[in-house]
């Protein structure tokens, strides 16, 4: 479960985030979407623990986000368009080092089940730099659920994947989606925020502006929902 | 036992990266070696006795080709947002601190102990004593440990390749002085006892700026 009350964050004089209130349950799937410069991308970064709030309070399964970082970063899977992996190091090489820094126990096995999890058995031994962006991206899930996390951060996962890829890690994505018990995704499109979710949130200029739960929603309300809410920043919307 | 586990795959994921690429590994012999031979031809012109100018070409070279190896360690973390993935790891920030300082070490002396014959060879000179050994290895560790602080704070910026040697050689002045001091010494015959200052120097060096940049680290990589 995470719990947000008043997350606020600024940059100097840009302010991300304006006091954000937010619930998201055991098992959820709660998907963000919004404008660029929202502050999707800076919420769940500061879930992740790569940013500090400016002010707020943050708690995950429990746990204090600042006092008890370590142990929320061993409970949170992190997958971004950035894949986070070594161009230079094997598929299995990569998931080896991420295993060894996240204490995982029988590695060797779990290395084994994660590769064909995702698909990549047969290029355990191909330099990562070798994959294409959408085999990239499914070693970057394989990379984030190594050490079995409760939770799921997704920011904008399928940017630059063409509509195979993209399907394909929608799939994988449900399928780890079932084993972790609650995910946060970022993502511009709201084809793919609405399928997975059970529940939608809008966020605009750092203020949640809309949230309501998918199953109320078809597309195009959610459409016309998004340029209602997001009506000064039309310039900057979705696909 | 976790955090040394931890250290040491940092350290192991950059000496593979490397040892099958050999990209900066190769670049630093190269450059450390160009800088051996344009010194030592512009020297043959004007000095008459070598081994006086000697240990203070030593340590501009390792200085510089160092320089090289601490640009290039952490800019590979921050493109692609590698570096995240460290930060994201259950573990304290300070361990990324350790792994990657361990890297630089290990890759800096590996090029350290490739140019010492070679050095010595060009100059004459007998720079493979283990008193000599030691002091590279107590100046290199104080460079690598500054070094990793002061290239994590510049690997943001857009002008890195620059900045880090403004930061650094300032910084690392105690250490290149006091090592030239001990080399000179060494190569002139001197007792320990008469370089027991520059020793003291560069041990003392060595422990404060390996603990402040140990306990400053979370700070430089924290958002």
């Amino acid at each position: 479960m995470i719990e947000i009350q008043g997350l606020t964050k600024s940059f100097g004089h840009t302010h991300a985030l304006r006091g954000v209130d937010l619930q998201v349950a055991e098992g959820e799937f709660l998907t963000i979407v919004g404008p660029n410069g929202a502050g999707k991308t800076t919420f769940l970064r500061i879930l992740a623990t790569l940013l500090k709030p400016t002010r707020g309070f943050v708690r995950i399964n429990g746990l204090n986000l600042a006092p008890a970082d370590v142990e929320v970063r061993r409970q949170i899977g992190f997958v971004s368009h950035q894949p986070l992996v070594y161009g230079n190091l094997t598929v299995a090489e990569n998931l080896r080092f991420y295993g060894r820094i996240y204490d995982v126990p029988e590695l060797e096995q779990r290395v084994e089940t994660l590769l064909s999890l995702v698909g990549l058995d047969g290029r355990a031994h191909s330099l990562a730099r070798t994959l294409s962006r959408g085999m990239q991206q499914r070693l970057s899930v394989a990379r984030s659920i190594i050490h079995e996390p409760s939770i799921m951060l997704l920011d904008e996962p399928y940017t630059g994947l063409d509509q195979q890829a993209s399907r394909m890690l929608r799939g994988l994505l449900q399928t780890v989606s079932t084993h972790s018990h609650t995910v946060v995704m970022t993502t511009h499109n709201l084809e793919h925020a609405l399928k997975p979710a059970d529940r939608l949130v809008i966020l605009c200029r750092g203020h949640i502006v809309f949230q309501a739960e998918a199953s109320t929603l078809g597309l195009a309300e959610l459409r016309e929902a998004y340029w209602q809410h997001t009506e000064g920043d039309r310039s900057l919307g979705p696909s | 036992m976790h955090f040394l586990n931890k250290v040491l795959a940092i350290v192991w994921k950059d000496v593979v990266a490397e040892l099958r690429t050999k990209e900066l590994f190769s670049s630093m012999f190269v450059f450390a070696l160009l800088m051996i031979v344009i010194f030592s031809f512009s020297f043959d012109l004007r000095v008459e006795r070598v081994a006086e100018v000697a240990p203070g070409v030593l340590w501009v070279t390792f200085a510089f080709a160092g320089t090289l190896e601490l640009n290039r360690s952490l800019a590979t973390e921050v493109e692609g947002a590698r570096l995240d993935g460290l930060l994201l790891a259950p573990m304290e920030r300070s361990t990324i601190y350790f792994g990657k300082m361990l890297g630089n070490l290990v890759f800096i002396l590996a090029i350290e102990a490739l140019m010492l014959p070679i050095f010595s060879a060009v100059f004459d000179l007998n720079l493979l004593q283990p008193g000599l050994l030691l002091t590279v290895v107590l100046g290199t560790i104080g460079f690598a440990a500054v070094g990793t602080l002061l290239s994590t704070m510049a690997v943001n910026t857009r002008a890195r390749e620059v900045l880090l040697p403004v930061l650094l050689f300032p910084i690392i002045l105690p250490v290149v002085l006091s090592a030239v001091k001990i080399t000179a010494g060494m190569l002139d015959g001197q007792a320990w006892i008469d370089m027991a200052p520059w020793l003291r120097l560069l041990i003392g060096f060595d422990i404060i700026f390996a603990t402040v940049c140990y306990m400053t680290f979370d700070y430089v990589v924290q958002g």
